[in-house]
């Protein structure tokens, strides 16, 4: 992983129930994969439901699809690519123990991140304008269906979980950058930076899915 | 173990039933000599007992896995029959529709006549029940004849049975459908074919010879009003009928009202437009069930609980 | 095993014997105490004993209400509650046995607390994660009782939906609870996987890993990829009340039957996280006490990953009667019946490890015993209501009850008791009556028979279950099985009696009382904080009581990053001993 030298000075992060730096950095990331596993299985239940009601109701989601502005939903996915470029940059800043480029990358992430939750803000904002509110509070009658409340409750749930998800991944950055501040972070040791990572591409890859899911239905 | 068998199906699902509890009891005992046995016969006689490395035994391993295998699939096959046999209804049978409420069943014949908590068929004679719930999700159970469906809302689900003998059986709702899902109760009675069209033809109009207070008496029951009003006044699901006539109602919301025959009516009609204080809003409503002179009687027996 | 590597030269370390130290003065309860030092602590052996008691507590409760509708039904109708205080009561049964119990109760309790000490690792992988995931099910239990005082819940502990979408009570507040609940069930299942997979010491590979360890293994498994499903069922029942979002609720052009998938799609797996890890306690309270090699290791290893895998695909089985197409509904039948092999192979495995041991018949192999029996009739039984025509006649009646009773109770719970008997001397450093026990243990069996043996046959003529009042005919059977449950009560209540007696007055365990060749009797009773004084080093299985204790007891004294600084490392320039 890097020269023993620089395992010699920095044994401070290894815990005492690990043998060695090794061992602790590949079971914190065995540790994240078994969690991504599980954040899989937790979207996978709102996929579930998309499918069944797809499956039951296809002229609905062709309508209701119309409601989305792809454009914006084809930016904030080019965004979010860009984050998960970004971070993997963070990561190689760590690995070659240049903590100012760390940093840097890491900046770059929060803001792309922000500026995906700054356009999810512009479009529920437009969609609760026209009416399109989740479950009971649906009132648009812009579509001839009646079962058009079913589709946004989907949809909602399901960016709008995605979104949470994406503001725990920017508070998960925005301690990464405290702790690379405080010298805490080296190329001995970047495991947070790593499983952080790792996180989020999940995050990316969960709105890859979403993105044609909803919003290029035709 | 079984209720009598009053079904054409039930025997085979009793056939069935006694064969896997015949093999599990011989497994069973099996297995119990073996633990009791070996607990004896090995008990530990010192500290220094050695025992042997016994770590496989592909003959005995194989055999305990394939003759499991061998009854599991019998047993599925023969429940799988037996399923396909209780799932295909047939072309011919008489259709009766079934609503399931919250806390009733109504049943509908073919001449629009409605009969709550009895139902009524022909011995002999396949028939096919047409269900769906107006609220939540009940389950149709009758053990004689060991046939049962959920009731679900905005849906039709079906069922049937042929019976053999004419008598009596239970029905049981067997969803948890809230407070009184185990008052739900509703009786099968199986006429032979002639006492069946008798039944069918005059339904409702036995009523016409009697006086409204004796109509009101009968209907109070036969309707499943006593499920939650109680004659006596003690507190159950609705307000005890006793001493109901003429006194001031106080609601959840909205100005008192003495219970004259408008209220009476408009409780029936349309139970969910005022609720008395302190009870929930679970009445289902008798519209289409009752006509106008039942609510006429109902009242009239009412005005005597005092 | 990198430190030998890193280094260009090849490192040669001594393994030598440890014995482990009898009676000792410190151990890992009395190094750090003081209620903050539990309150914060990270061990695992700690954080066992805290969901210990916890559990323990929620059992209590659970079984009080379990008392209180055996009580309720010894006459049809009003006895001492109305309907809608016993539904509450019967749901709450249902939430607090299964959720607060049952499923943290080998893993979380017991398995915390030994799966380090049998694998040789000084802590699970992930000790503050472990810690979180305690208080992560207390803030879920808040959850949960809160719901108690503030509206209750009377839906059953399925929470089907029309009704739990629109009946009052605060449904929300519980879902929310159980919601929480769950992450702590993912956290334990994850920290046990990765500590598996990377925390072994030298010489443990995956054919000398307890067989205690494959079945938490396989359950963690289960609770990885199934949990999460509840969660987002959960989540969506909970916004089906607050906003209405319609995809269950048939009013607002839902799916109630889809409702059902979602959550039997978790709650069948479930019960597999419920019963794996009993499977797991029973191969080593069995071969310990016939001191006999286990038969057919890898038939039982790998039958607990078939159940666990074929676990996931049987769902449909709670939903004959339900609405799903026939197809559906003949697969699932057909892999229910498949999932039962792997289980009869175990208890055949078991018996047969049994044969030509020598026997001791100590508590914990009476409970074991126990088990055998009783799982063996749920199971059976679960093979009748797998089997699709009988079962339209048998759901949702006593029969049902039954059943999972026999499975959890008659099962898991007997197995959790072989465990906690078993493993007493380990985490208490004391032993407890024999005598006392064993009547324990009878009257448990006793009570338990009482109880619920003549719910088969309420089930079978017709009895449905979450009855509040019921017909004549089934009065005397309900009378009978509430006697039983009162049997029950009673022997709990000694339990608890002679439990709480050995901890202040019990004689004093040795490190190793039932001569056990597994790793975990190679250290103290009570354990030291930090479970081994060494790394142990392993050169034989866990059952292979033909080799002489001393092969077990072999380790390499090494400095672990600070602590025991002082310790002897002996290096020494021979032949590195190939293990």
């Amino acid at each position: 992983m890097s020269e023993p030298s620089v395992i010699e000075e920095n044994k401070s992060h290894v815990l005492h129930h690990f043998i060695d730096s090794d061992q602790q950095f590949e079971a914190s990331k065995l540790g994240m994969w078994v969690f991504l596993v599980t954040e899989i299985l937790f979207f996978g239940g709102l996929f579930a439901a998309y499918i069944v009601y797809r499956a039951w109701y296809p002229d609905l989601y062709l309508q209701a699809s119309e409601e989305l502005n792809t454009f914006w939903g084809a930016v904030n996915t080019a965004v979010l690519i860009g984050s998960s470029l970004t971070v993997a940059m963070a990561i190689r800043s760590a690995q070659l123990n240049q903590i100012k480029g760390l940093i840097t990358n890491l900046y770059i992430t929060i803001g792309l991140a922000l500026t995906f939750m700054v356009i999810k803000y512009f479009e529920y904002a437009h969609k609760f304008e026209i009416g399109i509110l989740p479950g009971s509070y649906y009132s648009y009658e812009g579509i001839a269906h009646e079962k058009a409340n079913i589709f946004f409750s989907i949809y909602y749930m399901m960016t709008g979980l995605h979104g949470i998800h994406v503001l725990i991944g920017i508070g998960l950055m925005i301690w990464l950058v405290v702790k690379a501040k405080k010298n805490v972070l080296h190329s001995g040791y970047y495991t947070p930076v790593e499983i952080t990572g790792l996180y989020w591409h999940l995050v990316d890859v969960i709105w890859i899915f979403l993105f044609p899911l909803l919003y290029l239905i035709d | 173990m079984l209720p009598p068998a009053k079904s054409t199906l039930a025997a085979e699902t009793d056939a069935l039933f006694n064969f896997i509890n015949v093999t599990s009891i011989i497994l069973l005992i099996g297995i119990t000599i073996a633990i009791v046995f070996f607990a004896w016969k090995y008990r530990r006689r010192s500290e220094n007992d050695v025992t042997p490395v016994i770590t496989h035994n592909s003959k005995l391993e194989i055999t305990w896995s394939v003759i499991p295998l061998i009854l599991v699939l019998i047993v599925f096959g023969w429940g799988l029959s037996g399923y396909v046999n209780l799932t295909t209804i047939p072309d011919d049978a008489y259709e009766i529709r079934v609503v399931g409420k919250s806390w009733l069943w109504e049943f509908h014949y073919e001449t629009g006549h409605v009969s709550v908590n009895e139902l009524h068929v022909p011995v002999d004679r396949p028939v096919k029940l047409v269900m769906s719930s107006e609220d939540v999700i009940h389950s149709f159970y009758i053990p004689d004849f060991r046939i049962k469906r959920d009731v679900l809302p905005n849906r039709y689900s079906s069922v049937w049975f042929e019976a053999t003998e004419t008598g009596e059986s239970v029905i049981f709702c067997t969803e948890y459908c809230g407070m009184a899902h185990s008052d739900m109760l509703a009786t099968t009675i199986v006429h032979e074919q002639e006492e069946f069209d008798t039944w069918l033809a005059s339904a409702g109009s036995a009523d016409d010879n009697l006086s409204p207070l004796e109509l009101g008496e009968q209907l109070v029951t036969r309707n499943a009003c006593t499920t939650c009003h109680s004659m006596d006044g003690s507190i159950l699901q609705g307000p005890s009928f006793q001493g109901l006539w003429g006194s001031e109602r106080q609601f959840e919301e909205g100005d008192n009202v003495t219970a004259d025959e408008n209220y009476i009516r408009e409780s029936i009609l349309e139970p969910q437009a005022r609720i008395v204080e302190s009870y929930d809003p679970v009445m289902p409503t008798y519209a289409g069930t009752l006509d106008d002179r039942q609510i006429d009687a109902i009242i009239e027996y009412i005005k005597t609980l005092e | 095993m990198a430190t030998e590597e890193s280094k260009a030269n090849v490192k040669r370390v001594q393994v030598k014997r440890f014995k482990p130290e009898e009676y000792p003065e410190k151990h890992y309860l009395n190094q750090e105490t003081g209620l903050w030092a539990w309150l914060t602590t990270v061990d695992h052996k700690k954080i066992g004993l805290m969901y210990l008691m916890s559990v323990a507590f929620f059992f209590f409760i659970g079984g009080m209400l379990a008392l209180l509708i055996r009580t309720e039904l010894l006459t049809p109708a009003r006895t001492f509650m109305d309907a809608d205080v016993y539904n509450q009561v019967f749901t709450l049964h249902g939430a607090i046995m299964i959720f607060f119990f049952l499923i943290p109760s080998v893993p979380a309790a017991l398995g915390n607390f030994i799966l380090p000490l049998q694998l040789g690792a000084k802590d699970v992988a992930f000790p503050r994660l472990n810690l979180a995931s305690f208080y992560i099910y207390v803030i879920g239990a808040l959850f949960t009782i809160t719901a108690i005082f503030t509206g209750g819940v009377d839906t059953g502990w399925t929470f089907y939906t029309p009704y739990s979408a629109t009946t009052g009570g605060s449904v929300m507040m519980m879902t929310m609870g159980v919601f929480i609940l769950g992450f702590s069930s993912i956290l334990t299942g994850l920290n046990f996987i990765v500590t598996i997979h990377k925390l072994r010491s030298p010489g443990i590979t995956w054919n000398r890993l307890p067989l205690n360890l494959w079945g938490l293994y396989a359950t963690s498994i289960i609770q990885i990829l199934a949990t999460p499903v509840l969660a987002i069922t959960l989540l969506l029942l909970t916004m089906e009340r607050a906003l209405g979002i319609g995809i269950f609720d048939p009013a607002l052009g839902g799916d109630p039957v889809l409702y059902q998938h979602f959550f039997w799609f978790y709650s069948h797996p479930a019960v597999y996280i419920m019963i794996v890890p009993g499977f797991g306690i029973i191969s080593e309270v069995i071969s310990t006490f016939s001191r006999k090699v286990i038969f057919g290791y890898w038939a039982i290893a790998l039958s607990s990953l078939a159940i666990a895998f074929i676990g996931f695909l049987v769902w449909g089985h709670h939903m004959f009667t339900a609405g799903q197409s026939s197809l559906a509904s003949m697969v699932f039948s057909f892999l229910t019946f498949l999932v039962g092999i792997p289980t009869g192979i175990k208890i055949f495995n078991w018996l047969a490890t049994m044969y030509r041991g020598s026997i001791d018949m100590k508590t914990p192999m009476l409970y074991a015993m126990v088990f055998l029996f009783l799982f063996t009739i749920g199971g059976f039984t679960g093979i009748m209501l797998g089997a699709l025509s009988v079962d339209v006649h048998l759901h949702d009646t006593y029969y049902v009850v039954a059943h999972f009773h026999y499975v959890m109770m008659g099962g898991m719970v007997m197995a959790f008791l072989a465990g906690l008997h078993y493993w007493w001397p380990k985490m208490f450093g004391r032993m407890y009556s024999e005598f006392w026990a064993k009547l324990s243990c009878g009257l448990v069996f006793i009570g338990f028979n009482m109880t619920f043996l003549p719910q088969f046959i309420m089930g079978a003529q017709g009895m449905p279950r979450r009855y509040f009042n019921y017909i004549d005919q089934f009065q005397s059977f309900h009378q009978f099985s509430t006697l039983g449950a009162y049997v029950m009560g009673v022997a709990f209540f000694i339990m608890a009696g002679y439990l709480f007696h050995s901890l202040r007055k019990g004689k004093r365990a040795a490190a190793n009382p039932w001569g056990s060749r597994a790793l975990e009797w190679q250290t103290s009773s009570p354990a030291p904080l930090h479970n081994f004084e060494h790394t142990p080093v392993i050169i034989n299985g866990p059952y292979d009581y033909h080799k002489p204790m001393s092969e077990f007891q072999l380790g390499i004294a090494t400095p672990h990053n600070d602590h025991h600084a002082d310790e002897n490392v002996s290096h020494t320039e021979s032949e590195k001993e190939q293990v």
